[in-house]
């Protein structure tokens, strides 16, 4: 004796909002019955645990009919089957897009193809998240970058246009996007300590300043490339370091600026060649694609990190990186002004973002 | 050649991929009519394509026009081998043929294939021109109105009510021909959806002509069915009431100044006096002058009117509006013999008195007798010649015969709430016919003009109807408006129409409790809706009596023998079960009473609905007593106390819940011919001595008195139990299964209307107790299902519960419920303050145009659904967006809502948002494939009516006919999968339908077949589903306030002029 059939369709689709939250997050139907259960459910309504499977399945299989519209969510709301409204619908898409950052940090700069899903019940097992959401997140992930990929246009409002995001998680994705297209290095043990959010905040400098789209978002190319000129022309912030009056006028001018400002005031400027030439040199090499693809790591190892072991705090840090410059303008030899504020202005708030344990 | 049919072919979106190789499709589209077909282009390499056709036109008879569909087929062009279908769309003309339904079919349509379900949509323009027909021995019925909907239709008024309709047409199923062995699954459900589709308009035609004979122009309550009789073939029939309709019109100028100089006055003007009868009257004194003015019935005269008189004739009369002047109760009070046989004469030549409506123009409906069926056991035989159906003929003529002699035996003149069934196993096919026993006053079925007052003023001496019957000696003198203004309105129809000396049946009569004067049951049963003017104490609910009876298997003669002997013992036990239930919850009448009885191989199902009320006007009813009959065991007797008082605790509780609080009277019980006091049923039963049929059996409980339950077996213990096992219906939660429920009007827009299905698979060889608790469990986990489901509504109420009951094969039970929940405001007082609070709020906004779409955007985007706070759960939302910034928002004009739609977070706003240069966007415009707008919102209600909305316009009927059928089960998510999907599927076809036609909601939906058929070892299932309703423009009434203050006090104007005159 069993229910063989059961199902309830009505005019205006039931969506449960707590029981889409546990679908999306790869419950199983007698799972979610049993989280229901313990928030709650059955003091509703004088339900008993039938009525509240009945439900759950129910909705479950309503959920997966949608899928197939979510994938694509421009259709969404000129589909006919399921009468949503229309704040249920930007509801149910942005749920369906939305990531947990643990998860979008393991894929961070991997390839998003077929060999990477293999690796997806490993970051199950690592981050705990269900294996059926982490196959949500990473096709999402990947379904983005391949719309995005041939477009023209701004990245953010690309993705906003077609997958009718939010905008704080267009953002996200057009991190996402960007790393993927990049392949920056993210994955290596001393970037660990990095959270999404601190590469995404990273991208999105990147995205915003350096891109082929910050200048004209009109331009051919995808926008989400770095512009090859302005790659090319950071060469020319060589000559800060190599022309050796220069790099001593420099030093002079930051250390008249922050003496008895800062705590670490003798380790920087013991440091200061070092700390300049690993900054000036990152740029310069930015065109090589190993190199480039290495900018995190290297901004780790070369900065980071021997702030840390000299104890800077981040305000002493974000100061020295404030006078350092700026006061290159004050460098009357030095003909790469708008190169340099272009670049160190993004590297800057790259640095102080990732600069926390 | 009287018309000349148009279509053309716009675009296509979503088409699937049919060519593997490029991801697209090479796409062209058949437009065929009858045997005429036209092609568009193909569109090559695309999923979205702009065909642009030419309008394709098609000149057909008008008959064609409403038999056949229009059929569209998709297919994908194939150079090498056959072109590929993607799929159908049927549409049904019939709405284009009317004057004053639909100009123009334009839209979205699902492309639908029975084996891959929807794929994609087409975009269609359609039209009809037709040319004035002069024949009139034509075969076509262009232009008769058909609805659903069991009431006058919202925007009409009825001129006149001619009566019953009826017609069925037959044929062979394809499913069960020969060829179907050798064609393709897909080739056989097309022949079938478009047998089905041909035979419905060819059917609708024929009622039509049947109207028009009649001098109607409309058919209300119209019900068509499907029998799938298997190998002997498939019939469709409908029933359904002829009606002469008039649109009110909101400029009364037209309706006021009736500017015919007819033809027909010398017709109408003699129906009032002539063929006076005389009856020597039975009973009352004898009033010979007032008895003349009754004879104004005259339905013959209707029959042999041509069609073409009857426009001339309806404009000719004055009218007011029916509605108008209250005169709901003026008509009521006890008629007996002489209105009885008046009109009873004159129904009488009508071949059938019976009405499908359930409710009616106030005035309309004098008295209710009680339920009357009937049902007969039939084997079916294969048909021989389709277009000779008598056999069919033969049996329906049959059972409705006996429904009029049990009418006739309950004192009464016509049957109400009409409807038939059938249910089918093998060979063995059951015909119910079911309906209420009442008297009609003539007035809506003379062809006199209509209007009580005005008729009164002119001439005072033909006075209505009742009033000259109810006049009982010392009221001989006073005037008869007078008079009838003292009848309560709300208890007339529960007043005896039976003579009580000569009571058909043994029943308790007592003095109605409302107005003292006449005789009422203790008890009343009905197959209609409570009326609206109708006295009732408290709130009302749905009661079901479930029953199952195994049976032994067995064939052809001995299986319908079988199947007669149990029915009466079936019918016996829901009654009972009704009976009980109905006093447990201290209430004393049932409305819209449905009994449902499936037969299956080894068992038969009985299902009986109905809504129970508490009618002020008759008697409260009395307790439950138990009795033992060992009383010398102690514990036994205990064990009998303590369910009594379980019992008594339930009928408190009950009357708590439902807010039964009756005023208290002194009883006084009149003369009844049987002294002791008894129970008797109302249901009548067949007398035919006939093998096949049902014999008749006494269905009052012997000796026994049903208050009182015995004791003896261990089957009675079970009946108490399964008595009090009925759980009470969550807080909050109300539920009938009629249209309203008494004692809610505030109705907020919200509505959900909802189908669900569940197929229980059972164990063999059960008893019937272990079957009758599997059965009643079934129906109340559905509905405890429902409740939570639709909990966030609450307070809320689940109305028109239909449920219908099937037993698919051996094992296996099926029940379906469709339904609309809807949300009410549980303080009206709290409501009227919100509301002139909304009203000073819209005037601020609308002060300002820039500052209104300001304040709209931010509603939209904000979460929070109702800035002045709704009272509903947040968690679950069923309502539409607009309904739930409605209480607000509604006060705004259409204009008003355009904008908000703009600002709604869409795919339009966006596309301004981003400057792209066209020549760029090549490879981004090929990922777009949405056109911008979005899908318009199309509410569905089983309901004839929409809270908060006015109707203004019908549009036509809906009726499709939809077959789906899968060989890969499994990869669609089993049989629930299958089953939701194509559920889903219908709603949104019916929803593109309505529309294409330019309308906005669906009323008195229903989903009148379900037919599911699985095999699961073969990986395949198979479903029909057949639904109708009215498609209709609905305006929210607050919109209507806003922007037509102006016309409608030019209405109240003119109507009152029309009055004075």
């Amino acid at each position: 004796m069993s229910m063989e059939l059961d199902v309830f369709v009505g005019n205006t689709t039931v969506l449960d909002q707590d029981v889409y939250q546990l679908w999306l997050d790869g419950h199983t139907v007698s799972d979610a019955v049993r989280i229901r259960m313990e928030a709650g459910a059955l003091q509703e309504c004088e339900a008993n645990a039938e009525v509240l499977h009945s439900d759950t399945t129910d909705q479950f299989r309503t959920f997966q009919m949608c899928e197939r519209l979510l994938q694509s969510p421009s259709k969404v709301a000129n589909q006919l089957l399921f009468q949503i409204p229309p704040h249920r619908q930007t509801m149910l898409i942005e749920r369906y897009y939305e990531f947990d950052s643990v998860f979008a940090r393991e894929v961070l700069g991997k390839k998003l193809s077929k060999g990477t899903k293999k690796d997806l019940d490993d970051i199950s097992s690592k981050t705990g998240i269900a294996l059926k959401s982490c196959r949500r997140q990473f096709d999402n992930f990947k379904r983005v970058f391949k719309v995005v990929e041939e477009l023209k246009g701004p990245l953010v409002e690309n993705i906003q246009r077609h997958f009718l995001l939010s905008d704080v998680l267009a953002r996200d994705y057009a991190a996402i996007v960007f790393f993927a297209n990049s392949r920056f290095e993210a994955g290596k043990r001393k970037l660990q300590y990095l959270s999404f959010q601190d590469f995404a905040f990273c991208a999105g400098q990147l995205i915003s300043y350096w891109t082929v789209g910050a200048v004209d978002n009109m331009m051919e190319d995808l926008d989400v490339d770095l512009e090859k000129d302005f790659l090319h022309d950071l060469k020319d912030l060589k000559v800060l370091v190599n022309d050796k009056d220069m790099l001593d006028q420099h030093k002079s001018l930051v250390c008249a600026q922050l003496r008895g400002k800062i705590k670490v005031f003798s380790e920087m400027e013991a440091n200061f060649k070092n700390l300049s030439r690993a900054l000036v040199n990152i740029a310069s090499k930015l065109t090589h694609t190993k190199d480039f693809r290495d900018l995190f790591i290297d901004l780790v190892e070369k900065l980071i990190e021997p702030c840390r072991s000299d104890k800077w705090t981040i305000g002493d840090l974000r100061l020295f990186l404030k006078h350092y410059s700026s006061s290159v303008h004050m460098l009357e030899a030095f003909r790469h002004q708008v190169i340099w504020d272009r670049y160190m202005s993004v590297i800057k708030s790259c640095i102080l973002k990732m600069y926390h344990d | 050649m009287p018309g000349r049919l148009k279509a053309k072919i716009v675009a296509g979106r979503h088409l699937p991929v049919m060519d593997r190789a490029s991801d697209l499709t090479d796409a062209f589209v058949e437009v065929k009519f009858g045997n005429t077909t036209f092609k568009t282009d193909v569109y090559p390499k695309s999923l979205n394509p702009q065909w642009n056709s030419e309008w394709f036109k098609f000149e057909v008879d008008d008959e064609d026009l409403q038999d056949e569909p229009l059929q569209i087929t998709v297919l994908d062009h194939d150079t090498y081998s056959a072109n590929d279908a993607i799929g159908k769309v049927y549409i049904d003309i019939d709405p284009l043929l009317c004057s004053e339904a639909a100009t123009v079919i334009s839209g979205w349509l699902p492309i639908y294939d029975t084996i891959h379900g929807i794929r994609g949509e087409i975009n269609v323009l359609v039209k009809v021109d037709l040319f004035n027909d002069l024949n009139r021995f034509r075969q076509s019925s262009c232009g008769v109105k058909f609805f659903c909907t069991t009431s006058i239709p919202r925007c009409y008024r009825a001129i006149m009510v001619h009566g019953f309709v009826e017609e069925l047409v037959v044929n062979e199923d394809p499913e069960y021909q020969w060829i179907d062995r050798i064609r393709t699954p897909r080739a056989s459900n097309e022949a079938r959806q478009r047998l089905i589709f041909l035979m419905s308009g060819e059917l609708q035609r024929k009622i039509g002509l049947k109207v028009l004979e009649m001098g109607g122009n409309a058919v209300v309550g119209y019900l068509q069915c499907f029998d799938l009789e298997g190998e002997s073939g498939l019939v469709v029939r409908a029933i359904g009431t002829a009606c002469t309709l008039e649109k009110i019109s909101t400029f009364p100028a037209t309706a006021t100044h009736p500017n015919n100089s007819s033809p027909s006055k010398d017709m109408k003007e003699p129906g009032f006096g002539e063929e006076a009868p005389g009856v020597p009257l039975s009973s009352g004194p004898p009033t010979p002058l007032r008895a003349q003015t009754f004879s104004s019935f005259s339905p013959s005269k209707s029959y042999s009117r041509q069609s073409s008189s009857s426009d001339t004739e309806l404009s000719l009369t004055p009218k007011t509006g029916m509605g108008s002047g209250g005169s709901a109760g003026k008509e009521a009070g006890p008629l007996k013999a002489l209105l009885k046989q008046q009109t009873q004469s004159a129904l009488e030549q009508r071949e059938y008195p019976f009405f499908t409506l359930t409710i009616f123009p106030p005035g309309f409906l004098l008295h209710v007798g009680g339920v009357v069926s009937a049902r007969s056991v039939k084997l079916l035989d294969r048909i021989h010649n389709p277009d000779e159906p008598e056999t069919r003929d033969a049996w329906w003529e049959e059972i409705r015969q006996e429904i009029k002699s049990h009418a006739k035996a309950l004192g009464c003149h016509a049957v109400v709430g009409y409807s038939e069934s059938t249910s089918i196993c093998e060979e063995v096919c059951i015909l119910s016919a079911s309906g209420t026993a009442a008297i009609l006053s003539s007035r809506f079925m003379q062809d006199g003009p209509l209007d009580t007052e005005h008729r009164l003023s002119q001439q005072p001496l033909c006075v209505f109807s009742a009033g000259s019957e109810r006049v009982e000696g010392d009221m001989g003198s006073s005037a008869s408006l007078g008079f009838e203004e003292v009848v309560s309105p709300g208890c007339g129809f529960c007043h005896i129409p039976y003579d009580e000396l000569n009571i058909p049946f043994p029943a308790q009569l007592t003095y109605c409790y409302c107005c003292r004067r006449y005789k009422v049951p203790d008890v009343l049963f009905t197959t209609i809706d409570l009326p609206t003017e109708a006295n009732v104490t408290g709130k009302g609910c749905l009661i079901q009596a479930r029953l199952c009876r195994t049976k032994k298997k067995a064939q052809g003669e001995g299986n319908a023998m079988a199947i007669s002997n149990l029915l009466p013992f079936l019918e016996y036990e829901l009654h009972t079960q009704l009976m009980n239930k109905l006093k447990l919850r201290g209430m004393n009448a049932l409305f819209g009473l449905r009994i449902q009885i499936s037969v299956g191989e080894t068992m038969l199902l009985g299902l009986a609905s109905a809504t129970g009320v508490y009618l002020t006007a008759l008697p409260s009813p009395g307790g439950i007593q138990i009795a033992g009959k060992t009383p010398s065991d102690i514990t036994y007797e205990q064990h009998i106390s303590n369910m009594q008082k379980k019992i008594n605790d339930t009928i408190t509780k009950n009357k708590e819940q439902y807010e039964i609080n009756p005023p208290e009277v002194v009883e006084e019980i009149i003369g009844s011919p049987i002294p002791e006091p008894r129970q008797r049923s109302r249901l009548f039963r067949s007398h035919s001595e006939s093998s096949d049929e049902v014999s008749e059996i006494d269905l009052s409980h012997g000796k026994k008195d049903a208050f009182v339950l015995e004791i003896d077996d261990t089957d009675a213990v079970e009946d108490i139990h399964a008595l009090l096992t009925d759980s009470p219906t969550p807080a909050g939660f109300y539920s009938c299964n009629t249209e309203i429920m008494p004692g809610i009007q505030n109705w907020t827009s919200a509505i959900q209307m909802f189908t669900s299905v569940r197929v229980f698979r059972l164990n063999a060889n059960l008893t019937n107790q272990g079957l009758n608790k599997i059965f009643s469990d079934l129906c109340e986990n559905l509905l405890k299902s429902l409740y939570f489901k639709l909990r966030s509504m609450v307070p809320c109420c689940l109305c028109h519960l239909n449920f219908t009951v099937a037993i698919p094969e051996d094992e296996l039970i099926q029940v379906a419920v469709t339904a609309v929940a809807m949300s009410f405001d549980k303080e009206q007082t709290l409501e009227n303050g919100k509301r002139s609070g909304e009203k000073t709020l819209i005037k601020a906004i609308t002060e300002n145009d820039e500052q209104l779409q300001f304040n709209l955007e931010l509603n939209a985007e904000s979460s929070s659904p109702n800035p002045l706070g709704s009272p509903k759960a947040p968690s679950v939302d069923y309502s539409s967006f607009a309904d739930r910034c409605s209480s607000w928002i509604e006060q705004l004009k259409l204009k008003a809502h355009t904008i908000r739609r703009g600002s709604v977070k869409t795919t339009s706003s966006m596309e301004k948002a981003s400057p792209l240069p066209e020549g760029r966007s090549r490879s981004l415009r090929s990922n777009r494939s949405y056109s911008g707008s979005s899908v318009a919102v199309v509410k569905m209600t089983p309901l004839s009516f929409i809270p908060g909305a006015k109707i203004i316009k019908y549009l036509g009927i809906i009726n499709m006919f939809f077959i789906r059928e899968t060989s890969s089960l499994r990869e669609e998510g089993g049989v629930s999968g299958f089953l939701h999907t194509f559920i889903a599927e219908v709603f949104a076809m019916v929803r593109a339908h309505v529309a294409a036609l330019g309308g906005n909601a669906v009323v008195s939906y229903s989903m009148k077949e379900c037919v599911f058929m699985e095999n699961p070892n073969k990986n395949q299932a198979q479903c029909l589903i057949n639904v109708s309703g009215d498609a209709v423009i609905f305006v929210r009434e607050s919109e209507l306030e806003l922007t037509s203050v102006q016309p409608q006090s030019a209405t109240t104007q003119t109507s009152n002029g029309g009055e004075g005159t």
